[in-house]
């Protein structure tokens, strides 16, 4: 069983949300996203001041065999991209959580639709 | 049975092990009515005999003509050893280097190959080739307006100096994916910085330079290109791989170098063919290898960290990205490569140095001999690399028509490409011609336009 | 047999300076410098490029001889790679298609100076209209994918033609080539994927949720990927049909029904044939291959062009003059010529009898293989069917229970002197392996298949990580694919880890 705090929120495309203390938010992709693509080679991070629409893919994460979008839930401009990733693309594989965010965006609205630990969990285990 | 190996015995036998009464019962599943019984239109078969019989003669019918065309394809001199290892099954009859265990061979050649591309354009990657020249350039415009993150116009400017059957193949190919390419008329036989005045502070993608440019004239590359990244436009470099023997390659044009370069690798040891198959090669800088369409072969290590190569940065490709693939080109013309990388290995610097000298010398002595013809002046007094334009004082088709039945190829009609140039005929010499085939062509031509007089 | 153990230098390790294959270089203008004096010096290259090698002719024949011996060929292995119909390359396509007329002519060269070579191709478009059952063919595409391009090209200027601009969906099933839905892309389409069902079938109630006056068509491969026949064609092609749409045949499977049954009959619209599939043109190690397109009647005025016409007893190119609504050219010449004498070789050699025991034996070659390996143990994805020229195994079973995948399976083979067949392909699959002998390949060499696959299965059992940490008779073991694509290394640099500094300091 792959691992989701409790303290973010998700998608059902396996992103998580992190609401930071200025308000902003933290985009990542989940612990179980990132097993499903195996090692990461490379993430094409956002530049800052893109402005998105929930739903936007705003970043593709490549493994050798596998390659996909990330999707924001959530609408607002780019405030940065993670520019660990691009000499560190493994850091979303060791730490998904942490190291491995992909962007910070100020948000333009409330995000909406998106799930608790919990749920996350129970979409999982529906998705087999 | 022509290349199949079973006997009655097998047949049974492989039946019976299916379960099955006859070949036909396995076609059961196959709706009744949609099935044929015979295939009338296709001949009886030949035998080996019998079809080397036919396409000799074929062969013969069209003869070993004395040919003055370049026009994108280029006839030199191809080393025995090219093609005796290039026909090699191991090679021919293997295929794109999916388990790459089993394909070192392929892998590690792919790799020299994209070591000399780059190294001949002073570029710092290349793939493993795509279809010829005119589908490079259209790649290299689909992965320039990918690359180029802040132009938003799609807009592609080709001048007319670029070799129209490039052109319209680009044009083919990129028509549903809403870019845009723009001629631009180069009356003088070359492009000019002034010629792009008009783009300044515009929106463009990229700009097309062919070195040396259709007609064999030489663009001034360097001011074009460092207009071009003044205002903002990518360079695309379309070039000659003999001509970079002697020219300045385009990772070296103005100031920053050109940001995509592409071409044909036909004169590196592929037979003119009628037109294919040949090589589009393309190369480019660091920070665009992600937008490449097609293979691409990196150096890596096994298990036990010993050196071995494998397919790289596949998840820009058709099968890892499906509908978001870079291209949905999912080969390379691997052959045509191998035949390419051992030309330039034989070749060498000097080599290839010599041999794009003595094609321009060919070419200005082909140009002299022409232009003492009566009737004969050059269209472009520019300097030249490899071919040029003569203008006739007569329409140039039947002029060619009387010169191939003499045996000679005099050159390519440009009328229909080029109206505006009048009776325009471009000519090519490279190494393979001596002083002796440039005289008989010389006096042909002549004889010609006199006899041409005579019966008007 | 095993292979060298010790991978071939690279070719710059041989480089001396000075060293070269003189005989090769032209000797009637000795002083370079002198004779390119007239091209202004901005333009010239001021260093000659670094990584060409300088290296003797007998340097370059073992080096690449050498290189030649470190791959798997049709010529060396059998080769049943699923969906690449790797069948024997007659040397005498080869061998006719490189005579001088052919080799030395210039794709400008005058119609009159190219009669023989004409008559070839207009032959080679009359054969491929016959054996497809369309109304007319083009030469040009280079490729498969080309071919799908040139394809979905003329459907798209069908609808414009007919101001039918709403026209931008293509329909895929989910078992299709990756090429398929990046086709449809670059033409500016809209893919709309399908499901297969549990017997390989689309499912035909998701594509009637599907069509509508968006459609343009649809692109199907029939036989499917997943080595079994579309059995409601026919209904599928109504569907498509009555919504206004048109079908698309992908021609990477027609080995399979060579002669039995036509794409045109079928009701397909447009197709492409992978020449160097089914008519044996040389894979090349990639390519090049050939992706002639037919057509039906409505389609005939989009073709690419140039194709060859024939007027009394002589023949022509046709260019746009000919057909004013072409979707263009696709190549700077006529595609790729050379492998079109070959396939037009290899189907005269064919002959009409010979066509239908391509499809024939091709898949009474698949048929058994699966039967006997159903037999051992191995387990079909599509059971209940008959294979068509190729079937899917799949190790799902392997994996779950000894840890040992398809892909452990694949390299294993490669030990015993197989090629692997095609693996993860259909992605539908679970633990796919794709396999397709042809018709080419005798018994023997199908029961030695089929032995080591048990012998394989056997060592799954008992030795797994022997299975798993499979090739061990190779030049290389499994390669750190991950480092690959981290680490770029994608051209050779000097022993100090740099390009010379003569490449690139001016």
């Amino acid at each position: 069983m792959s691992d989701s705090p409790a303290d973010l929120k998700y998608t059902k495309s396996h992103e998580w949300v992190r609401t930071l203390a200025d308000g902003n938010v933290e985009i990542g992709i989940t612990d179980h996203a990132q097993s499903a693509l195996g090692d990461l080679v490379f993430v094409d991070v956002p530049e800052a001041g893109k402005s998105l629409k929930a739903g936007d893919a705003f970043a593709v994460v490549e493994s050798v065999k596998a390659a996909s979008d990330v999707y924001t839930p959530v609408a607002g401009t780019v405030v940065e991209g993670n520019a660990n990733l691009g000499s560190q693309p493994e850091l979303i594989n060791s730490e998904p959580y942490k190291g491995g965010w992909i962007m910070r965006l100020k948000p333009g609205g409330a995000p909406a639709g998106l799930l608790s630990a919990a749920e996350y969990q129970a979409h999982l285990a529906a998705e087999g | 049975m022509p290349f199949i190996p079973h006997t009655p015995k097998d047949v049974n036998d492989m039946l019976q092990a299916i379960g099955a009464r006859s070949i036909d019962d396995l076609f059961d599943e196959i709706p009744k009515e949609l099935r044929i019984e015979s295939l009338a239109g296709i001949p009886d078969a030949l035998n080996e005999m019998q079809i080397g019989r036919l396409m000799s003669v074929r062969a013969a019918q069209d003869g070993t003509p004395l040919n003055f065309i370049g026009a994108g394809a280029y006839e030199h001199h191809i080393p025995s050893a090219v093609w005796a290892i290039t026909s090699r099954g191991e090679f021919y009859s293997a295929y794109t280097p999916y388990q790459a265990e089993a394909s070192q061979g392929t892998l590690q050649l792919i790799y020299e190959y994209q070591t000399m591309i780059t190294s001949l354009t002073a570029m710092d990657v290349s793939n493993a080739s795509l279809y010829d020249g005119g589908s490079a350039v259209a790649e290299a415009a689909l992965m320039a307006v990918r690359a180029h993150r802040r132009s938003k116009s799609q807009r592609i400017l080709v001048p007319t100096t670029l070799n129209p059957n490039y052109r319209k193949a680009a044009a083919a190919t990129i028509a549903g994916q809403g870019l845009k390419l723009e001629e631009v008329p180069c009356p003088r036989g070359s492009l000019s910085v002034a010629d792009l005045e008009k783009y300044r502070g515009e929106d463009i993608t990229a700009l097309v330079i062919q070195q040396p440019n259709f007609f064999g004239v030489l663009e001034d590359v360097d001011a074009l290109t460092d207009f071009a990244h003044a205002n903002n436009i990518l360079v695309i470099a379309s070039v000659n791989p003999t001509s970079l023997g002697i020219l300045k390659p385009p990772g070296e044009w103005g100031t920053k170098g050109a940001d995509i370069a592409c071409g044909d690798c036909q004169p590196l040891g592929v037979p003119l063919s009628s037109g294919g198959p040949y090589a589009g090669f393309l190369t480019t800088k660091m920070e665009n290898v992600r937008q490449m369409p097609g293979r691409i072969v990196g150096r890596t290590v096994d298990l036990d960290g010993q050196q071995g190569f494998a397919l790289t940065l596949q998840a820009r490709e058709q099968h890892i990205r499906r509908g978001k693939a870079t291209s949905n080109i999912c080969t390379n013309q691997g052959l045509l490569i191998t035949a390419a990388t051992i030309y330039l290995s034989l070749i060498g610097p000097e080599g290839l140095a010599r041999i794009a000298n003595e094609c321009h010398a060919r070419t200005q002595e082909l140009v002299a001999a022409l232009t003492r013809v009566k009737g004969v002046k050059l269209a472009f007094d520019k300097p030249r690399f490899h071919e040029a334009v003569l203008l006739l004082d007569r329409p140039v088709a039947p002029v060619i028509e009387a010169l191939a039945a003499r045996g000679i190829i005099g050159g390519c009609d440009l009328s229909g490409d080029y109206p505006e140039l009048g009776n325009a005929l471009l000519v090519c010499a490279t190494e393979t011609r001596t002083t002796a085939d440039i005289k008989v062509y010389a006096d042909a031509l002549a004889d010609t336009l006199k006899a041409a007089v005579r019966a008007a | 047999m095993a292979m060298q153990k010790h991978p071939e230098k690279i070719i710059f390790e041989y480089s001396r300076p000075g060293r070269g294959a003189y005989a090769q270089f032209p000797t009637e203008h000795d002083t370079p410098n002198d004779v390119a004096a007239d091209i202004p010096e901005n333009l010239r290259r001021r260093k000659p490029a670094a990584l060409l090698p300088e290296v003797s002719e007998l340097e370059v024949v073992r080096h690449f001889t050498k290189l030649s011996q470190l791959n798997f060929s049709i010529d060396t292995h059998f080769y049943p790679l699923g969906s690449c119909t790797m069948k024997y390359n007659p040397k005498a396509c080869n061998q006719y298609a490189m005579l001088p007329g052919f080799l030395n002519r210039h794709p400008l060269a005058p119609d009159s100076a190219g009669q023989g070579f004409l008559a070839c191709m207009y032959e080679l478009q009359e054969m491929l209209k016959e054996v497809t059952g369309m109304q007319g063919v083009a030469l040009s595409p280079m490729a498969g994918a080309h071919g799908e391009f040139a394809g979905v090209a003329m459907i798209r200027a069908y609808h414009r033609a007919r101001g039918d601009l709403a026209r931008n969906e293509i329909i895929v099933p989910d078992a299709a080539h990756g090429t398929n839905p990046a086709t449809a892309t670059m033409c500016g389409c809209v893919v709309r994927e399908i499901p297969t069902n549990e017997d390989g079938d689309i499912d035909v109630e998701a594509l009637k949720r599907v069509v509508g006056p968006n459609t343009a068509g649809i692109m199907l491969t029939n036989p499917s990927t997943c080595g079994v026949f579309e059995r409601r064609i026919k209904e599928v092609a109504k569907i498509v049909h009555d919504a206004g749409g048109l079908l698309y045949y992908d021609g990477a499977n027609l080995n399979a029904i060579l002669g039995k049954v036509r794409p045109g009959d079928m009701g397909f619209d447009v197709i492409h044939m992978n020449l160097h599939k089914t008519f044996s043109t040389p894979h090349g190690g990639g390519g090049p291959g050939a992706g002639a397109v037919g057509v039906s009647s409505r389609l005939l005025p989009f073709m690419p062009i140039p194709l060859v016409g024939k007027e009394g007893e002589r023949y022509r190119w046709l260019t746009e003059k000919d057909l004013p609504q072409s979707i263009g050219r696709l190549s700077a010449f006529m595609g790729n010529a050379g492998v079109l004498l070959r396939a037009y070789i290899y189907m005269r050699m064919l002959g009409r009898e010979g066509m239908h025991r391509v499809g024939e034996f091709a898949t009474l070659n698949a048929n058994y293989l699966m039967a006997v390996l159903a037999k051992k143990g191995f387990d079909p994805a599509y059971p209940r069917r008959r294979a068509s020229h190729e079937f899917i195994i799949t190790a799902k079973k392997q994996k779950d229970t000894l840890g040992v995948s398809a892909m452990d399976f694949a390299k294993r083979l490669l030990d015993y002197g197989f090629h692997a067949p095609t693996t993860y392909f259909p992605l539908l699959v679970p633990e796919c392996l794709l396999i397709e002998p042809t018709e080419t390949e005798s018994k023997e060499a199908l029961d030695g298949f089929i032995d080591a696959m048990v012998a394989i299965q056997k060592e799954a059992e008992s030795q797994a990580d022997l299975v798993k940490s499979a090739p061990h008779t190779m030049t290389v073991r499994r390669l750190d694919d991950v480092r690959a694509a981290r680490q770029l290394d994608l051209t050779w640099k000097t022993s100090q880890g740099l390009r010379p500094t003569s490449e690139k300091a001016v």
